[in-house]
């Protein structure tokens, strides 16, 4: 029989319901492979307990007939999402110990949905990176390795570095992840998961820690498309409590997949081929769009004129935001303060955010506050604001010419360690592919489409109109059952 | 025309031009983007939400009162209301600003430019522009006296909604200034939008302050000085008295070859004074930008309808109605009228006579004004606290109006309505304080007076008229006061005649 | 545009953190090559077109004028790093 720990959310909610095992034993396994794979470094913090209480009330509910839709079920949460009583990072050394008195939305409704908590998992630090370097918590190691012979350790992806981790090594059989230019579909890619980044609105931003508010959103990664269905599912609905929460019902995701795709017309944006893409990406690409059309998609080449400006857009928008969220962590409420020896309330300012916060947090912020400062604002932010208006403009008028976009996820499979962490902009263009979506606030998913000849992971992405998760859902899953991606890390920690 | 207001300068004559960001308390239950309370007076750090104290992941949520107000503000002062408008952030850090930003609208305020008629002198009225309304959240509070090293935060204010009610640079003296911030807090009482209270916060002033030569024949435009703004001035005293003393301080630095600098500064209102705040100036750069947290808020043709649809009258409306329809002196009527609590208390006492127009008007108003105004005032109350209700008010007067009370006997009732609180039907019935119109008895009393007085009676049929008032005078004696002084009156000049 | 270390002193104030001397100097080549690369938006014709304000067409709602929040002193306390008498405390600021 298969370990309990190599079954997806389905599996278990299945098995759970039809007494194959008990949900305390699928939260034991899953607690003790997360115990035993410190060497990752993919938790900040284990929480057993919380996994097991869930499960054994999924036990005592399935003995009443109550099973709810993730009943038995245990979860990793990103450490960007607050959870009451649990410390909360955001991978930052500003936030160590803290502990909400508040639970944010989209684990509250997982939990209310009747999953458990494994732990937090480890990020970049306020969600601010493509590796998982940035975390104040060290890094977190991808549990690929190269087929070569090298064993460099390589990244998980960032900035939901420990999510895509976690899922990969078994350490859960799924994850939130957070995503405001790439963070969950890059690491998806890198580790050879699914993972959806839904429509801006989806899910709530409540109780989220804020790094780029018109840009973030939560998502489900996990070992395949209908794993993803079910958890966004339950993370997804409206919320009085954010302001930017779109007031709809939550569709049957599940319920309504299917692989039928005949007819859809997918988009291939001729402007996501960009150059010094090694080939491996192009390979990939290619096998995708013949799998789309063996389900009988017809397939359109399509323009974006303004892609090539979307990630210098981001990094305008999102830092120019964050500086703002990020001034609330001034060693006054919350997490840490540092006191010169002498000086006063501005000097416990400087010196508290100068220790709290690491470089790139540091960097974003000092972009962003130039970007806005006096003089800039109608160079900068504004001009950004209505470049995006173009890149949304664009996605407006494709979808005139197809249903869906196929694209790579990122430019290249994962990376090492080290490796790009001293040139902030070669780590930036690992988004180029993510963050046009992101800017307009569509949903788009990666899905795994093969490995490379260093053995190791790329995916696709798909990315459908405002509102559409059905439609991505659906053809990420005829993409699955083609591409038959069975590929795991061999267990070396 | 009033003289104009005008410093006289070493150098020759200073004009003062005064623009006032009034910040005004909106009249809410709960903050403009949390659930918590906004009640004046409780417990440090009560009255704070999560999203008040700026936790991780905390996301604001407008109330809708706090808008309605606004809107329903900026159309009380015939101002452009934005059905588009946003909210900015203002980007600085303070100990009293738990999200190390204050939520405001920069780009596109609720509400955009209106006016403000102020009267100057004797019946002389004034139109002070409003350059724009816009919404905000107000910030904690700060203790300082309580630990030798620490400053203490209270957040129960942090989130509370303000409006930044902006004037243009329309005033030219602290008089003016004075009655702008009197009409518009009467008007924002009026409209509900605010309770005015100065003492507790709710309003108040960040005084612009500036000067230049005063235009001469012919001359059309003198540029404006260089302004400073004193800031959170909470009394209209001591706004008129910054002004003054900003003014003259201004007049004599360049008198004496200095210059104004552009700052902010701060009022001490026990020597009368303002002082630099430099230390608030450091590198202040805002940094403006949309709050991503919040859409643009659209307003529906239906929600400004109700906004309109529930304006009160208002005071400037309403004084000239009491003049028109209740034949009030211009005087009365703007005394009834500059606060809002008056004026109910007056329209509720005429609708408690039953009567309308000039028949009850001006008797009700001089009733209020000379009888009513006094009593509060020797007793300290304020007319919401009066211990005469309109009703009684109104029942008094149509015992004047019927005869059965006197001027005289009117003013004893009202003394002892004021301390017993008894109706003045119960009290005339009950002391027997009834006006009589008995000719008989009061003819009886004429007989006795003139016979006891003979002399007095011989001096006046001998021309000594002046002794008319003394025989009525003895007369009511007789009477104890109660006869109808007309019919006194006339049976005293028939009998001595 | 580009930035000097007086330059990156100032913004690094705004944003209320401390830098130290060859701080600022080693993020002055930084910033700037993140601001030479995010320059090309200069290129961008945008001619006519309106920053974006949402990103997916959506209604800011409003809430009731109603009272459903605070009376939890000691949670907005619970984490600071001092608080005292039930109050923030902060180093003492003179005005
Ligand atoms: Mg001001
Ligand atoms: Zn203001």
């Amino acid at each position: 029989m298969t370990a309990l720990t190599d079954l997806g959310v389905a599996a278990i909610r299945d098995g759970v319901r039809e007494g194959a095992f008990s949900a305390a034993e699928v939260a034991q396994a899953f607690s003790a492979a997360v115990a035993g794979a410190k060497a990752l470094n993919a938790y900040v913090i284990e929480t057993p307990e919380h996994a097991l209480e869930a499960a054994e009330q999924a036990d005592r509910d399935r003995a009443a007939g109550n099973l709810k839709p993730l009943s038995g079920v245990p979860l990793g949460i990103k450490d960007l999402f607050a959870t009451k009583g649990y410390q909360t990072t955001a991978g930052s050394n500003m936030l160590g110990g803290f502990e909400p008195v508040y639970e944010s939305t989209v684990s509250g409704n997982l939990f209310a949905a009747g999953a458990g908590m494994l732990g937090k998992l480890n990020m970049d630090e306020f969600a601010m990176g493509s590796s998982n370097e940035t975390s104040a918590y060290g890094n977190v190691i991808s549990p690929w390795r190269r087929s070569d012979g090298g064993n460099a350790p390589l990244t998980p992806g960032g900035s939901s570095g420990g999510s895509a981790a976690a899922v990969a090594a078994r350490l859960a059989p799924g994850v939130t992840g957070t995503d405001t230019g790439g963070s969950i579909r890059q690491p998806a890619a890198f580790v050879g998961i699914t993972g959806i980044k839904p429509t801006y609105g989806r899910c709530s931003r409540y109780g989220m820690v804020a790094f780029a508010s018109s840009l973030d959103q939560a998502g489900p990664m996990a070992r395949d498309v209908r794993d993803c269905a079910i958890m966004l599912e339950a993370m997804a609905g409206f919320d009085p409590k954010d302001s930017t929460s779109l007031q709809l019902d939550v569709p049957r995701w599940e319920a309504e997949l299917s692989s039928d795709i005949r007819g859809k017309r997918i988009g291939i944006p001729k402007e996501y081929r960009i150059e010094g893409v090694p080939e491996e990406i192009d390979r990939v690409w290619e096998q995708g769009i013949a799998w789309m059309k063996d389900a009988g998609a017809e397939i359109v080449e399509v323009s974006l004129p303004h892609t090539r400006y979307a990630l210098p857009t981001y990094y305008i928008i999102a830092p120019a935001e964050a500086s703002s969220n990020l001034a609330r962590y001034d060693g006054v409420k919350y997490g840490l303060r540092k006191m010169p020896e002498s000086g006063g309330l501005a000097e416990m300012y400087e010196a508290t955010r100068a220790a709290g916060f690491g470089a790139e947090v540091k960097r974003r912020i000092m972009i962003g506050t130039y970007v806005l400062s006096a003089g800039f604002y109608d160079a900068y932010f504004n001009q950004a604001q209505k470049v995006r208006a173009l890149i949304a403009r664009d996605f407006e008028r494709v979808w005139e010419e197809c249903d869906l976009l196929l694209t790579p996820t990122a430019p290249s499979a994962a990376f090492a360690l080290g490796e790009k962490s001293d040139d902030p902009i070669a780590m930036y263009l690992n988004d180029v592919f993510a963050v046009p979506a992101s800017l307009a606030g569509l949903p788009a998913m990666s899905v795994p489409g093969g490995l490379n000849e260093q053995g190791l992971p790329l995916g696709l992405q798909i990315i459908g109109k405002a509102l559409d998760e059905q439609g991505v859902l659906n053809a990420g899953l005829a993409f699955e059952e083609r591409a038959g991606f069975t590929a795991r890390p061999e267990a070396w920690w | 025309m009033v003289s104009a207001y005008r410093i006289q300068g070493a150098t020759g004559e200073w004009e003062v031009v005064i623009g006032l960001e009034v910040h005004a308390q909106v009249t809410s239950k709960a903050k403009l983007f949390s659930g918590a309370a906004t009640e004046f007076g409780a417990e440090p750090n009560t009255q704070v939400s999560l999203v008040d104290a700026a936790m991780p992941g905390m996301l604001p949520v407008p109330n809708q009162e706090c808008i309605r107000q606004a809107v329903r503000t900026g159309m009380a002062l015939e101002a452009k209301i934005n059905a588009w408008s946003r909210f900015d952030r203002k980007n600085y850090f303070y100990a009293d600003l738990p999200q190390g930003y204050q939520i405001s609208q920069l780009y596109h305020p609720i509400v955009g430019e209106g006016q403000v008629e102020i009267e100057v002198g004797e019946g002389s009225a004034k139109r002070v522009g409003i350059e724009r309304i816009h919404i905000e959240q107000d910030a904690g509070k700060l203790m300082h006296d309580q630990h030798p090293s620490f400053s203490y935060v209270d957040l129960n204010r942090s989130g509370v909604a303000l409006m930044e009610i902006v004037s243009k640079p329309d005033m030219r003296s602290p008089e003016e200034a004075g009655a702008y911030v009197r009409k518009l807090r009467s008007i924002l009482r009026y409209v509900g939008s605010c309770d005015g209270n100065m003492e507790q916060g709710s309003m108040r002033a960040d005084v612009n302050v500036s000067v230049r030569r005063p235009a001469r024949d012919g001359q059309e435009v003198v540029p404006f000085g260089t302004r400073t703004e004193t800031k959170n001035v909470n009394s209209v005293r001591f706004i008129m008295q910054a002004i003054e003393y900003e003014a003259n301080r201004q007049v004599d630095l360049i008198e004496s070859g200095g210059t104004v600098v552009q700052e902010t500064r701060l009022f001490d209102p026990d020597k009368g004074e303002t002082r630099s705040l430099r230390s608030k100036e450091d590198a202040h750069d805002y940094r403006y930008f949309p709050d991503p947290d919040l859409l643009p808020l659209e307003l529906s043709d239906a929600f400004l309808e109700e906004c309109r649809a529930s304006l009160p009258e208002l005071p400037d409306a309403k004084r000239q109605r009491y003049e028109r329809e209740l034949g009030l002196s211009a005087y009365n009527a703007g005394v009834l009228t500059a606060e809002v609590e008056t004026a109910r208390w007056f329209e509720e006492l005429l609708a408690a006579t039953g009567k309308s127009g000039p028949d009850v008007g001006k008797a009700a108003s001089n009733w209020v004004i000379s009888d009513l105004f006094g009593a509060l005032n020797r007793l300290g109350k304020g007319i919401d606290e009066s211990p005469v209700s309109p009703a009684q008010g109104a029942e008094l007067l149509g015992l004047v109006a019927d005869g059965t009370l006197s001027g005289t006997l009117a003013k004893q009732v009202f003394e002892i309505m004021l301390e017993t609180g008894e109706d003045p039907a119960k009290i005339v019935e009950e002391r027997g304080l009834k006006q009589t119109s008995d000719t008989g008895a009061i003819e009886a009393a004429i007989t006795d007076v003139m016979a006891a007085n003979a002399d007095k009676v011989a001096e006046y049929r001998g021309g000594k008229d002046k002794l008319f008032g003394f025989f009525v005078g003895q007369t009511m004696k007789a009477m104890h006061g109660r006869a109808n002084p007309q019919l006194v009156n006339d049976l005293l000049r028939k009998a001595l005649s | 545009m580009s930035v000097d270390t007086a330059t990156v002193r100032h913004i690094a104030r705004l944003a209320r953190i401390a830098v130290t001397e060859s701080e600022a100097e080693a993020l002055v080549p930084e910033l700037n090559n993140i601001l030479g690369w995010i320059e090309q938006l200069q290129e961008v014709d945008v001619a006519g077109v309106q920053p974006m304000t949402a990103v997916i067409p959506n209604r800011l709602r409003l809430r009731e004028d109603k009272v459903t929040d605070g009376g939890k002193r000691d949670e907005v306390l619970a984490n600071a790093p001092i608080a005292e008498h039930g109050l923030f405390a902060v180093p003492k600021v003179i005005e």
